[in-house]
């Protein structure tokens, strides 16, 4: 049984893990801006054999909010054995080009937000010495692409942060997860049309939990991706520059 | 998302706007310049029941959580879009199993309430329907409901094998059934003709919860095995976690009458004499969900099934004329089902069971001839007063649907004027009032 804090609990990537992990009788935190959302899903975490779920209400973009939430989370479960961040927007990347509010406030989303959230629990986890940290971020981080470079620019930094602190937490024994999902069937992704390389998130939620229970560092799923990225990475700038991606 | 959505039978596809509600609680997504909706589950219906050619499809598949489970009654609640599987997952261990169940796992709950699904144990339990204490509907201009048999009673009676038609189902009440165990004890007996099914159905009913037989179709007095079967105590089992899965479409069909012969022949070899074993639920009511996507070995052009149900005096020489007449066409029927249907009445307006056999006969799509064929058979079936089931049929005709089911006309009044389908445009257009 693990304590798990998992924020962005509404999502639909997060939401296929949380099934897997109620059905294991984990006990659950959950954390997200739609309170009618969260006690949905809460409810049914609960049938599907979850120990104990809680929730609460934040806006991950209200900083001054976060280090209550994660006392009272931590309070609640009586410890944490994991910290699950989840949550994250995909901007509108032409609206992002006319406006760099726009562009700062998709940083904030998805960079700046998580990166607030990692500071106090990397230290929490670090004084207890144990405990696993993962976060989704995206194979778009991998590279900066003209249809999306504001999202990925965000993932890109998340990635290097997490990097970062996976070094400084190895010594402590706190495994940091970096998750890299390619192209998955989300309200995320809803206006999108859909080819062979989707997958749907109950189909990545086995694979997610694995690389949680395991430990892994970094990981791309479904797996295949990391060899599409390790080609697209390979290409040089001078050629990727003319691809249209 | 414009999206091209094909049926089970994958002889009908179209082209769709979908939307994906995923909030219980928000109005049903609508799009611009769409004036025509449908509630979509699974997509395991055979026909057009499930398609809306150049309108939008509520794809109902994010809405599937609990919403309650109450352990010592077996009264569960949840959302529409949630698979039977997933519901047998939290169940059986509980001991509670779905009151009813079709020949697969992977349907809705709210596709099994707009078919009104039935199955092998019909004969006690009767249909779906009768098993919903309530459930919630919305329809497209925002209006919702809760209908049970002591409110709104003529929409709960209209969306119980309502096609959809009547609104979009957001959650349902179901009570289930006590089971020991997930085990049950089944016994096949082979039979030789049809007489002896008859027989061997009336000496059943009383002792077995579940009863069906298999037939084939392709030899003539069209003989089978009959199983029969109840729920026994034990522990649970680990079912296989994933079967196999068809991944793409085959070329061509390949279901065909060299290896349908010798399949059959294997099936009545295996089961030569009477036997009784020990199954798990899983293999026993649903063969076929070990092999996903097992329609797309019909090929591209797709298969058929021809499913009636007869009345109970007509019945039994009725299936025989529909049995013999396949015999003599000659045409590949891949795979025969006979059960005798109870006389337990359905809540709902428009069920396809009648107390009497019922017959579903699949066929792969030969085109002309596969209509010449059904054709013939409707005759037979309409002589007698039976109907066809609208889940598994994508071409009867409109006035053999009116004539058969008579509660169109109200079911037309209770309709969403916002919800259409392919399937109620093909047999009432032009019809209406
Ligand atoms: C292998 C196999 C075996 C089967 N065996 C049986 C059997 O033994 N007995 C039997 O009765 N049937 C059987 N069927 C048919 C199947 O049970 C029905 O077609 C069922 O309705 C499919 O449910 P679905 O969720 O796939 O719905 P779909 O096929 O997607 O939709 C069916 C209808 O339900 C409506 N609908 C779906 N969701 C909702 C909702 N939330 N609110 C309102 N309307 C909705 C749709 O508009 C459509 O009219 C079988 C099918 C297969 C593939
Ligand atoms: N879908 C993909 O193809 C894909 C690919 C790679 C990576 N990812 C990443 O996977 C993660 C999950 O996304 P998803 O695909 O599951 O999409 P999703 O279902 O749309 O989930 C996104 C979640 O983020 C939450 N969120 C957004 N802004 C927030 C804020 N300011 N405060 C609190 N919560 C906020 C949303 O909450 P509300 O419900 O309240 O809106 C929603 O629950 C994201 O980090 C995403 O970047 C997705």
């Amino acid at each position: 049984m693990r304590r798990v804090l998992a924020i962005g609990a509404t999502s639909a990537i997060a939401g296929a893990v949380l099934r897997l992990m109620a059905a294991k009788g984990d006990s659950l935190y959950l954390v997200g801006r739609n309170a009618r959302q969260l006690d949905a899903i809460a409810a049914d975490l609960r049938i599907r054999g979850a120990d104990f779920v809680g929730h609460e209400t934040m806006d991950v973009n209200d900083t001054a909010a976060h280090g209550a939430m994660i006392a009272r989370a931590e309070a609640t479960l009586d410890g944490l054995d994991l910290a699950f961040i989840a949550h994250g927007t995909l901007p509108d990347q032409r609206e992002c080009e006319d406006s760099a509010e726009r562009t700062l406030a998709e940083l904030a989303t998805n960079a700046l937000s998580t990166i607030a959230l990692l500071t106090p629990l990397a230290s929490r986890f670090e004084a207890r010495r144990a405990g696993c940290i993962a976060v989704i971020t995206s194979v778009a981080g991998d590279r900066g692409r003209a249809s999306n470079y504001v999202y990925g620019a965000a993932k890109a930094a998340l990635g290097v942060f997490l990097g970062g602190l996976r070094q400084r937490l190895h010594g402590a024994g706190v495994a940091v997860v970096t998750i890299k999902p390619g192209f998955v069937d989300t309200p995320m992704t809803a206006r999108f049309s859909k080819g062979p390389l989707w997958t749907k998130p109950e189909n990545l939620a086995p694979a997610i939990l694995r690389a949680i229970e395991r430990r892994k560092d970094v990981i791309y799923v479904p797996c295949f991706w990391f060899w599409i990225m390790l080609a697209i990475r390979a290409l040089p700038e001078a050629v990727f520059k003319r691809i249209k991606l | 998302m414009r999206e091209i959505t094909t049926s089970w039978g994958r002889v009908t596809h179209a082209e769709h706007e979908v939307l994906r509600p995923s909030n219980r609680e928000a109005p049903l997504p609508v799009a611009a310049g769409i004036s025509r909706y449908l509630p979509r589950g699974a997509g395991r219906s055979y026909g057009d029941v499930g398609l809306n050619a150049d309108g939008a499809l509520w794809d109902m598949a994010a809405l599937d959580r609990f919403i309650g489970f109450d352990d010592v009654t077996g009264v569960v609640r949840c959302e529409a879009g949630m698979r039977l599987a997933a519901l047998l997952a939290i169940a059986v261990p509980r001991r509670w199993f779905p009151p009813v169940t079709p020949g697969t796992k992977e349907v809705t709950l709210g596709g099994a309430v707009a078919n009104d699904v039935h199955g092998k144990n019909h004969h006690v339990a009767g249909t779906f329907g009768r098993h919903v204490r309530r459930f919630a509907l919305a329809r497209a201009d925002g209006e919702r409901m809760v209908c049970a048999p002591d409110e709104n009673p003529e929409l709960f009676a209209a969306t119980i094998g309502g096609l959809g038609l009547t609104g979009a189902i957001i959650w349902i009440e179901l009570q289930l059934r006590r089971i020991p165990g997930p085990w049950l004890e089944v016994e096949t007996i082979p039979f030789g003709s049809l007489g002896e099914f008859f027989a061997l159905s009336r000496a059943s009913d009383a002792s077995h919860e579940h009863t069906v037989a298999w037939i084939d179709a392709m030899t003539p007095g069209a003989p089978g095995v009959f199983s029969r079967a109840n729920h026994v105590p034990g522990e649970d089992g680990r079912i296989r976690a994933r079967g196999l899965r068809l991944c793409a479409t085959a070329p061509f069909n390949l279901v065909r009458r060299p290896a349908l012969h010798a399949f059959h022949a294997a099936v009545r070899a295996r089961h030569a004499r009477r036997r009784t074993a020990r199954r798990h639920y899983d293999g026993f009511f649903y063969p076929l969900d070990g092999l996903a996507d097992w329609n797309r070995l019909y090929g591209p052009a797709g298969f058929f099934q021809y499913q009636c149900a007869l009345p109970a005096s007509a019945g039994p020489e009725a299936a025989r004329a529909v049995l013999d007449e396949v015999a003599r066409s000659g045409e590949c029927c891949a795979l025969g089902v006979l059960k005798m249907f109870g006389d337990l009445p359905s809540p709902g307006l428009l069920s396809f069971p009648m107390a009497g056999p019922t017959l579903a006969l699949d066929f792969p799509n030969c085109g002309a001839r596969s209509q010449a064929l059904f054709d013939r058979l409707d005759s037979i079936v309409r002589a007698a007063g039976g109907r066809l089931y609208p889940a598994k049929d994508a071409r009867m005709a409109g006035d053999f649907f009116r004539q058969s089911y008579p509660g169109w006309r109200e079911l037309a009044r209770r309709a969403d004027p916002a919800i259409s389908s392919n399937f109620w445009r093909r047999t009432t257009e032009g019809a209406q009032g």
